[in-house]
């Protein structure tokens, strides 16, 4: 019987013959944990009695979420991730390293074929590079850090085939959102995504970890996809790591299969308070903003920055409105820096912010004021999210959340690039 | 155990976000602290009615959203004895059995706002008093139950040193 691409990485890592449904142990490759839940993991480590950590050269730690500290018992829950780091010889990623799943990516401690855990949600965004990883919560990573392995259900498979190629001025972010729009925000529960297809194969790395970095707000634990030249490109120089990408057999089930065109694919804008409430841009243009978030785990990659700064080039964004920018790690930022795009971002009004989850998750760096509206290129919009239940977030691609921020209001970014 | 209980309802999709804040979660690891501040955004006044071993009863993709364990934590922390909903999202769903905190699946549509409710959570039976209903849900099975029973991945790493799949019977 053929395999899915996470039959055969769950197999490969438990020793066993693993199919759909099973519940297994596995082996993982790496683990991480960022500064929302990594004291919390510690502290369930030292709960554990352990006497050190497995693999310590499989563990990294990334201070992203609120980095730099903005406030005193911030700063000692940061403090209590240096200390742990430094005991136990484990890698620790400080504030301005940049969002933990970019700096897991730069640094290429995941691999095509690669087994990886993240106390963090979005650690299926790196499924884009075929590799089995998906988020859990602190006390389990406790157990990996520990024991080197973890218990896996090895999940169903939802094959997703998108055909076409997106028009300028769409892109992968209005393709994701199409999906969580159209899949809603339980409807791969439990289930790992196989995406592929001519309009995937089209797209940078860059736009296909934006579209894996969106499998968790469609319930997934992870969205997979095949490596190819330009995966094997990225890793080229990263890393000296032998590794092996996994495909899916001919023969292979599934649990379900769906097909998307995206040739006539529009802007895509996610309506407050939901990531599923998904419209065409057209429906809510001229909605006013007050405030543009350029950057996270989503949309803080070379290839976003350079699509915001296409729009924004020469132009300055509107009275009353803030821009906010955050480059998703120092190596995005160091490269923006010498293309030229900071410098556009700083010209239009924008304000720049360290590599890091920025005001993504409301800790910091520009939460909303009540009654304003947000829009912004990150995976969530849930009341509250930005600090704020009574500020109200939009999530688009990182040209329309530019345009917008030059228009003040809600705008198509076609009107400046086609 | 039988364990009694008010059922607060809630509706489909609600996330970690809702049930405990990402503005309050960075900041400590008190979760007496964050139990405050459990559900507020969208229930202002939630902690305040909340009695110890009440429910939450809920829709579908509970706990979807941000992996925070610290949402079963303040949940527990403020007393809530368990969460009763149609399904759950996958993390959120480990986190509540790393930490004990009773995750039962089970039709609750007809369950309303305030009933009593009496389960048996080894059995996984639900009695909604209020409304004279009797409603099942399926029990863990497997390494899952194995972590519950001894009262969470802590004490069961603690005991074990790794997980197996031996005593689950699977």
């Amino acid at each position: 019987m053929g395999k899915t691409i996470s039959e055969k990485i769950l197999s490969a890592h438990s020793g066993t013959d693993a199919v759909a449904g099973e519940i297994v142990i596995a082996e993982l490759d790496y683990m991480m944990a960022q500064d929302g839940t990594a004291p919390l993991a510690i502290r369930s480590f030292e709960g554990m009695d352990a006497e050190g950590v497995a693999r310590p050269e499989r563990v990294a730690l990334c201070i992203d979420h609120s980095a730099p500290s903005p406030l005193r018992s911030v700063s000692q829950l940061h403090a209590v991730m240096r200390d742990f780091a430094s005991l136990h010889g484990v890698e620790l990623n400080d504030v301005g390293e940049g969002v933990c799943h970019q700096v897991m990516l730069d640094k290429a401690h995941v691999v095509p074929g690669s087994l990886v855990i993240g106390a963090d949600s979005h650690t299926c965004t790196y499924g884009a590079v075929n590799a089995f990883a998906t988020g859990v919560g602190s006390t389990d990573m406790a157990a990996g850090m520990l024991s080197g392995s973890l218990w896996f259900r090895v999940p169903e498979t939802l094959k997703i085939t998108v055909k076409g190629k997106l028009r300028e001025g769409v892109y992968a972010k209005d393709m994701a959102l199409m999906m969580v729009g159209d899949i809603t925000a339980d409807g791969a529960t439990y289930m790992a995504l196989e995406i592929g297809g001519e309009a995937i194969d089209g797209l940078g790395l860059d736009g296909r970890l934006t579209i894996s970095n969106l499998a968790v707000e469609m319930g997934a634990k992870v969205g997979l996809m095949e490596a190819d030249a330009k995966t094997l490109d990225f890793f080229k120089g990263r890393t000296s790591a032998r590794f092996e990408p996994v495909t899916s057999d001919p023969g292979a089930e599934y649990a379900d299969e769906m097909e998307f065109d995206v040739t006539s694919l529009e802007p895509q804008v996610a309506c407050p308070h939901t990531v599923d409430n998904v419209k065409a841009l057209d429906e809510v243009a001229g909605t006013p903003v007050a405030e543009g978030l350029i950057g996270t785990c989503t949309n803080g990659r070379l290839e976003d920055l350079r699509a915001a700064a296409a729009v924004l080039r020469g132009r300055k964004v509107a009275p009353g409105v803030r821009l906010i920018v955050a480059p998703a790690s120092r190596e995005v930022m160091l490269r923006a820096l010498r293309e030229g795009l900071i410098e556009v971002f700083i010209d239009a009004g924008g304000s720049v912010m360290p590599p890091g989850c920025a005001s993504c998750v409301g800790t910091h760096q520009g939460i909303p004021g009540d009654g304003e509206n947000v829009i912004s290129t990150a995976n969530r919009n849930f009341r509250g999210r930005m600090g704020n239940p009574e500020a109200f977030i939009y999530l688009a691609s990182p040209a329309t959340v530019a345009a917008s921020c030059v228009d003040g209001k809600i705008a198509d970014p076609r009107r400046y690039i086609v | 155990m039988i364990t009694f209980g008010k059922a607060h309802k809630f509706g489909d999709d609600i996330n970690t976000d809702y049930i405990i804040s990402g503005r309050h979660k960075f900041k400590t690891l008190d979760m007496d602290e964050l139990a405050c501040h459990v559900m507020e955004d969208l229930d202002p006044g939630f902690y305040e009615r909340c009695r110890k071993g009440d429910f939450i009863v809920a829709g579908k993709n509970f706990g979807c959203g941000s992996s925070r364990e610290q949402a079963p934590l303040a949940l527990k922390a403020a007393g809530i004895a368990g969460v009763l909903a149609q399904s759950f999202a996958r993390i959120y769903f480990r986190n509540s059995i790393n930490n004990g905190l009773l995750a039962l699946v089970c039709d609750t549509t007809g369950i309303e706002n305030g009933d009593e409710l009496e389960i048996d959570a080894g059995a996984g039976n639900i009695k909604d008093v209020t409304g004279g209903l009797e409603i099942s849900s399926s029990p863990l099975t497997g390494v899952m139950l194995d972590i519950l029973t001894e009262g969470g991945l802590v004490e069961y790493m603690k005991k074990h040193g790794r997980l197996t799949l031996a005593s689950g019977g699977d």
